[in-house]
């Protein structure tokens, strides 16, 4: 995968994306029209209050959940129009998507390596180009010296380090991130800021981080409020 | 790709040992009960063998002598040595008792032979053959004794002067044989005080105590202990006839029941281990059933534990294929961690079981196949579970 990715074609794009969860009485309009463009290479953020549907939106972009309407694009290419626009979604997660949770939900029994190198696995590299390109990875975010190690003997950050090199290991143009600094001290958590930053320039990738955690807010270039389905634009600095 | 399953199970290996040895035990038990049903069916047919008999003469309308009693004249032999066809005949007898060896009680069948002719011991593993026509005896090792030592009868004592192997009665008790004139009167040999008040209810039947025939009392009485009865007529055919020709005429002609080998083999196999046979038949179904529903409760348990760890291989674009595979190899697995140790257990404790446990190959691969069948249907629930599961969950509300 190149990393000449064009800042003029926006990574994603969202336009009226809506979703609502049951039918009749009980349905909830979660998302009521999002409209986003996010640049390669831009980390955005992504707040809002409990329920305001941050991870609806999250979960339709990673095509886990069928939006009801609106219009999906990812790298200019219509991914959602009223329908899925292509067939294998979970191919689209694997090759496309990087994912980075509250929680890192390693693999326990993989060991640190094999947990990043999974992915290209499942993408068809042979185990020892998987496995090189996870110590790259690995290298590149400080974890080098733990590659051999288990999940469980890792700290909360370091999984979290893991998490993010796994997300990075198919080089997604896009990454999402749910909390991903939510169960780190301060110190850790601008440290994984600075990684996805940094990740961001070196690879194009674009990155939605939805968060609540007030000392990585400051860190966004940009950020996205949303509030009952709708999102809201914000740019600081 | 790596493999997940060998990776799962060498993280929590010691949680899949404990179950396989679970497992294991139950497995080996099922192979025991197939071992002890083979040892039954080789208790059967090692009896037949070791008669060294082409024909069993019985009573009429028996099925005796293993499967109902029989009782014959014990000149009936003369007759059928007559028979065309016949190169040996010889009476023999057959009951079952407890001796007592060492303080302890021990159920064995004593056998009245004669030295020599078909129902006598095969070759002996120690000692020597009966020679002398009165108490000696030779006994299966399974009984316990030693050469030398006394083996007490009835009212006599025997010495064991040879020791035989895998001479046993189709219920698989070890076989004590001894001189047929020896076991026709233990046979039937009553008790003092019954043979006192036998003598007294004769004596006082006025049909035998007739004081104008003097020494008629006497006579019946002498004839009321001693017995000239035997059980079978063991015939060996001459070579170049045909067993089932020369039972056929002995029955025709001497009004007698003759079966052959393949008529006693279906007897003793068919018809008097049928009940057990059948018995321990639905046990192994019911030990398979519990196996299956072991082994599916424990994948479907395990699987339960990685619901997380699915949704997150999903999302990240793992194949369902992948997934299921891993559940599946994961409860083959445990299956043939449990099998490894049934195997072994079972080997082990064979020989602690009072009877004959025959551990066949064949039942073994049997019993292989079966597990993977039953762990591949056990799997089934779980990776019902598995699919399931979405994908969506990983990334949590
Ligand atoms: N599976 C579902 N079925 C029905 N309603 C749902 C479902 N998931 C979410 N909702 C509703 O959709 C709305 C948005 O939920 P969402 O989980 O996206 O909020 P959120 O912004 O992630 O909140 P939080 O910060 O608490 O995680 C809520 O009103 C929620 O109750
Ligand atoms: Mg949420």
């Amino acid at each position: 995968m190149s990393d000449t990715r064009s800042n003029d074609i926006p990574a994603i794009e969202l336009r009226g994306l809506c979703k609502r969860y049951g039918s009749g009485d009980t349905a909830v309009d979660a998302l009521k029209g999002v409209d986003m463009r996010i640049a390669p290479g831009e980390v955005v953020g992504l707040v809002g209050p409990s329920g305001s549907g941050k991870s609806t939106l999250l979960k339709s972009l990673g095509a886990v959940i069928d939006p009801t309407a609106g219009q999906m694009f990812l790298g200019g290419e219509a991914i959602f129009d009223g329908v899925w626009k292509v067939n294998d979604l979970r191919t689209l997660r694997r090759d496309r998507i990087g994912f980075v949770f509250q929680a890192p939900y390693l693999i326990p029994f993989l060991d640190v390596t094999d947990n990043v190198a999974l992915l290209p696995m499942l993408a068809g590299k042979s185990n020892r180009e998987a496995r090189r390109r996870a110590l790259e990875l690995l290298e590149a975010l400080d974890m080098g010296h733990r590659a051999k190690a288990n999940p469980s003997q890792l700290s909360g950050g370091e999984q979290q380090r893991v998490s993010i090199a796994r997300a990075l290991a198919n080089n997604p143009p896009i990454i999402l991130a749910d909390e991903p600094t939510a169960p780190l001290d301060s110190e850790r958590a601008l440290g994984v800021m600075g990684i996805l930053n940094a990740m961001a320039q070196q690879h194009q990738t674009a990155i939605i981080v939805v968060t609540h955690d007030e000392k990585i807010i400051p860190l966004f270039k940009r950020i996205y409020h949303i509030r009952d389905g709708k999102t809201y634009e914000e740019s600081v600095g | 790709m790596i493999s997940l399953a060998a990776r799962d199970i060498a993280h929590s290996w010691s949680k899949y040992v404990f179950t396989g040895v679970g497992l294991g035990l139950l497995i080996g038990v099922t192979l025991s009960m197939a071992g002890i049903y083979r040892g039954m069916v080789d208790d059967a047919q090692v009896l037949l063998r070791n008669s060294h008999a082409d024909v069993w003469v019985v009573q009429k309308d028996t099925q005796g002598p293993y499967a109902e009693s029989s009782s014959l004249p014990d000149d009936i032999y003369r007759g059928v040595l007559g028979m065309p066809g016949v190169e040996q005949a010889a009476n023999v007898t057959y009951f079952t008792m407890q001796v007592q060896h060492q303080g302890k009680d021990t159920r064995v069948m004593v056998v009245g032979f004669e030295p020599g002719q078909p129902g006598a011991p095969p070759s002996l593993v120690a000692g020597r053959h009966v020679t002398r026509s009165h108490y000696e005896a030779v006994a299966d090792v399974k009984a316990g004794f030693k050469l030398g030592e006394k083996i007490r009868i009835r009212r006599n004592d025997y010495t064991i002067v040879g020791l035989s192997q895998r001479t046993v009665s189709t219920g698989g008790d070890p076989m004590v044989f001894i001189p047929l004139a020896d076991a026709q009167a233990a046979q039937f040999q009553k008790d003092n005080d019954a043979i006192v008040s036998g003598r007294e209810r004769t004596a006082a039947n006025p049909a035998f105590n007739r004081p104008s025939v003097p020494g008629l009392l006497e006579a019946v009485q002498a004839s009321q202990i001693t017995s000239h009865n035997v059980n079978a007529v063991l015939v060996r055919v001459r070579p170049g006839w045909d067993a089932a020709q020369v039972a056929a005429d002995i029955q025709r002609w001497k009004h007698l029941q003759a079966y052959t080998y393949a008529n006693m083999e279906e007897i003793a196999v068919q018809k008097l281990i049928a009940t057990s046979a059948k018995q321990i038949g639905l046990f192994l179904v019911i030990l398979t059933l519990v196996s299956t529903a072991i082994v599916s409760f424990i994948i479907y348990t395990m699987t339960l534990g990685k619901i997380r760890e699915i949704a997150v291989l999903k999302l990240i674009g793992t194949r369902n294929s992948t997934i299921a595979w891993m559940i599946l190899q994961e409860s083959i697995g445990l299956g043939l961690v449990g099998f490894i140790i049934g195997k072994t257990v079972a080997t082990l404790w064979a020989p602690v079981f009072p009877k004959y446990v025959l551990l066949l190959p064949l039942d073994a691969v049997l019993g292989l196949l079966v597990i993977v069948l039953v762990c591949t249907l056990a799997s089934v629930m779980a990776i019902r579970a598995a699919l399931k599961v979405d994908p969506a969950e990983a990334i949590g509300g």
